[in-house]
């Protein structure tokens, strides 16, 4: 079976986890921007955007692995807005980069007014840079972006705080952009047993993370998985230099085997929802499958 | 003999509150669980007098209990004497 994880920072994992995952049947990552564990300086950030963009898809190669990845400043760092002026000022440029399917993971951490303010103007950059974008890229082989009406978000929602009032504040954030947004090019993510029903219903994708103490189990996902449906919802390790495992995605995908869920299923939550939601950039490669009967 | 080295109760709720609160929602989710497929399945539904349902249901009372031996108490539901 091949998976796509739609959501692991491999910047903090070893070569070895490629491998491993690789072997496991992992054929596309996507890596979201997000935390260093300490606060960067806008420089580091733009360093970080090149080892993103530049370092981390060569060493998936390695392996056979496309490696796709998203940019922005992320909420835990969104505080100080001086610094988030500037960091957002630098990442247009690098939106235009090849492997970069979208803004993310933008959010809340602490549901605080600076955070929302933040999570709000890049939506805005979503939006305004979109047509740059595409003008970029017009004519080149990637033909990037030639569809849809603004990038696509990938969302982070608050864990331990209060996810339930952060997801509600970000769902409503959204509501206010109107028409300008389509929720079908938005993915929230980490939802939980309290969220998951108000994301799905407001037509976005939603993520599940398996990261067993402070989110979320394969039981509990499987779960969510039977109660809600399996169209738009997909699976992620979200590992990174936390306690985390990026083959708690196939931990997952067992579980769910196990309790008798059907190739089409698993094909559609592993492998199917993350190519259909990333394949609204042309700059993904990977197609839909098909399980075909003889 | 007891052992003389106690760790602070700010190191216990530190180290140990993410634990608690991830084994609490999977408990809470099995029960889901079960509830779930007792409807679907209702010619195979667990009882409330199922033994290991009646386990879970005493723990949890203990747990709510200020009993300075959970732990002890808990073992001692699977005991018969």
């Amino acid at each position: 079976m091949f998976i796509i994880d739609p959501h692991c920072h491999m910047v903090s994992r070893t070569t070895a986890d490629y491998e491993a995952m690789a072997l496991s049947g992992v054929v596309a990552i996507s890596e979201p921007a997000f935390w260093a564990g300490y606060d960067r300086s806008p420089a580091g950030f733009l360093d970080y955007y090149r080892q993103l963009t530049e370092v981390e898809p060569k060493r998936a190669a390695q392996f056979g692995i496309e490696h796709y990845c998203w940019i922005c400043l992320n909420p835990k760092e969104a505080e100080d807005l001086g610094k988030a002026k500037e960091v957002l000022a630098e990442m247009p440029r690098f939106l235009t980069r090849p492997t970069v399917l979208g803004i993310g993971e933008i959010g809340l951490n602490k549901n605080t007014p600076n955070e929302a303010k933040v999570f709000q103007q890049h939506v805005q950059m979503a939006i305004d840079t979109w047509e740059a974008t595409v003008e970029a890229t017009r004519g080149s082989s990637d033909n990037t972006c030639a569809m849809g009406k603004h990038h696509l978000i990938l969302i982070h929602t608050p864990h331990l705080e209060d996810k339930l009032k952060g997801t509600r504040m970000i769902l409503e954030m959204l509501k206010d952009f109107g028409s300008a947004l389509d929720p079908s090019r938005i993915l929230v993510d980490h939802v939980e047993e309290h969220t998951i029903k108000m994301v799905k219903e407001a037509g976005y994708y939603a993520g599940m993370t398996i990261y067993p103490v402070s989110k979320c189990t394969p039981q509990r996902a499987v779960d969510m998985m039977e109660v809600h449906g399996s169209e738009r919802l997909c699976v992620n390790a979200a590992a990174d230099w936390g306690v985390s495992d990026p083959l708690q995605t196939h931990r997952t995908m067992l579980e769910a085997k196990k309790r008798g869920h059907s190739v089409e299923t698993l094909m559609q939550v592993f492998y199917n929802n993350p190519a259909e939601f990333f394949g609204q950039s042309p700059r993904f490669k990977l197609k839909p499958l098909r399980v075909v009967e003889r | 003999m007891a052992t003389s080295v106690m760790q602070r109760p700010g190191e216990v709720m530190d180290a140990y509150f993410l634990e608690v609160r991830a084994k609490l929602i999977e408990i809470a989710a099995t029960l889901d669980r079960l509830d779930r497929a007792n409807a679907a399945h209702g010619a195979e539904a667990i009882p409330p007098t199922d033994a290991r349902l009646v386990f879970v249901h005493k723990a949890l009372e203990v747990l709510k209990s200020d009993a300075g031996n959970r732990a002890e108490l808990v073992q001692r539901l699977n005991s018969k004497q």
